[in-house]
């Protein structure tokens, strides 16, 4: 069981300083004693930097735009219809997607440690997980949103979602005006990581 | 009272510094080394989320304030390794393995690795507790923080949460309760609530009178509030 370690004997003060080295001595090690197989690894790695991220929510989202039975379906039970999509997975077991309106926008933080959607948006950036964004979130949503350049009009309110359990919440961004002709590819363009947490909005086309 | 990773709601930080949309994924390679190490040993079985959580919030508070994103995860493995017994302090040092593990039929190979990151790892579970509020039902959250099995042990009621009335906004169902699981205590399932607070009862200076937050919080966790 986790406990206190005095500051002096934690454990990972054993291992190399640079944390490069330090990641390299754990592989090593767990490798050597035939608990971790390199190559897989290099797959992990490569899921999230090539097939795992932010491109399913968009299409989700860009889904949700055109079909209004998908985004009433979406909205009653999120886990159900992505996985059907095929994005069901760690860390996306239980979802939930809140749908910002002209009453309301939704921002998603975990301030307790990094909750995200992964198999809707990949592996959070580094300002989802930074302190600031983490202490900043929940008291003041507004000045934090100014940040990412967003203003929202003075009758909206903001609905901020702590993600304190295994919920997993994806916002999904209002429809731009002007997108009525356009189709769920082009859709899908406009639709950045940071709209569906919340911190932005979809761009205009 | 509460650990260092309780961070919601303070002061003191600075501007947030949002990177671009397509700035790399892993910003350093070993950062991406070091989320596929935690995930394999993860896929070990030695710990669940609840505890592999707990460990890196047990960090001393010097440290996890100092440390970047993945030395917190390398820093919490080195120490969940140690206290599952899957490596010794003397292996850490030594940088090599010494002798055999009997854990290695456990390992995830490269072909296993799609599988288990589309299976997950749900957190519903089946429970006895009944399901004491509907949505609507304004609660209170504990006025004391804090585990109530463990000393200093692990819960997600954060401190800027405490003793505040809300509004129950959704039910989740039935999951784990980390501050049992955490400490291989048992599932101890329960009804999990999205409960809603207006930035009013939380904050001394709210930004707008209509903001609210939401938290996911477990039944024992509130009480009824009129």
């Amino acid at each position: 069981m986790p406990h206190d370690h005095a500051d002096h004997d934690h454990p990972h003060t054993l291992l190399p300083s640079d944390p490069a080295l330090r990641v390299k001595a754990l592989e090593t090690i767990l490798t050597q004693k035939g608990l971790i197989d390199p190559a897989a690894l290099d797959e992990i790695i490569e899921t999230y930097e090539t097939k795992i991220g932010p491109r399913n929510g968009a299409h989700v989202v860009a889904k949700a735009w055109t079909d209004p039975a998908f985004k009433a379906a979406l909205l009653k039970d999120a886990t159900a219809v992505v996985s059907e999509m095929g994005y069901y997975g760690r860390q996306g077991e239980h979802m939930i997607v809140v749908e910002n309106t002209y009453e309301v926008h939704n921002i998603v933080v975990c301030t307790l440690c990094s909750c995200y959607p992964w198999p809707l948006l990949g592996i959070p950036p580094t300002w989802y997980k930074s302190d600031a964004y983490r202490a900043r979130a929940v008291r003041e949503p507004r000045k934090v949103l100014a940040e990412f350049g967003v203003t929202l009009p003075s009758d909206m309110a903001v609905r901020v979602w702590d993600s304190t359990a295994e919920t997993r919440y994806l916002v999904l961004p209002q429809r731009p005006k002007g997108t009525d002709g356009m189709d769920e590819a082009a859709l899908m363009d406009l639709i950045s990581r940071d709209s569906m947490i919340g911190a932005g909005l979809a761009s205009a086309p | 009272m509460s650990r260092v990773h309780d961070m919601g709601g303070r002061f003191g930080d600075g501007a947030i510094v949002p990177e671009a949309e397509d700035d790399s994924v892993f910003q350093e390679d070993w950062h991406g080394r070091a989320l596929a190490v935690t995930l394999a040993a993860g896929a070990l079985g030695k710990w669940n989320i609840d505890i592999s959580r707990h460990g890196r919030e047990c960090l001393p508070p010097v440290d996890y304030a100092s440390m970047s994103y993945y030395e917190k995860w390398m820093a919490g493995l080195a120490g969940l390794l140690v206290d599952a017994n899957v490596l010794t302090r003397e292996e850490l040092a030594l940088g090599c393995a010494i002798g055999s593990s009997d854990l290695t039929a456990k390992r995830m190979d490269a072909d296993r690795v799609a599988g288990v990151l589309a299976s997950g790892g749900p957190a519903d579970r089946p429970s006895d507790v009944t399901v004491a509020y509907s949505v609507g039902d304004m609660v209170r959250t504990r006025k004391i923080n804090g585990n109530r099995h463990v000393n200093g042990g692990h819960t997600r009621l954060p401190s800027y949460a405490v003793g505040a009335v809300g509004r129950i906004v959704m039910i989740h169902g039935t999951h784990i309760l980390p501050d049992s699981s955490a400490h291989r205590l048992g599932d101890a399932a329960e009804p999990l609530y999205a409960v809603a607070f207006a930035a009013s009862e939380l904050w001394a200076n709210p930004e707008h009178p209509k903001d609210e937050v939401v938290l996911d919080l477990w039944q024992s966790y509130l009480s009824a509030a009129t």
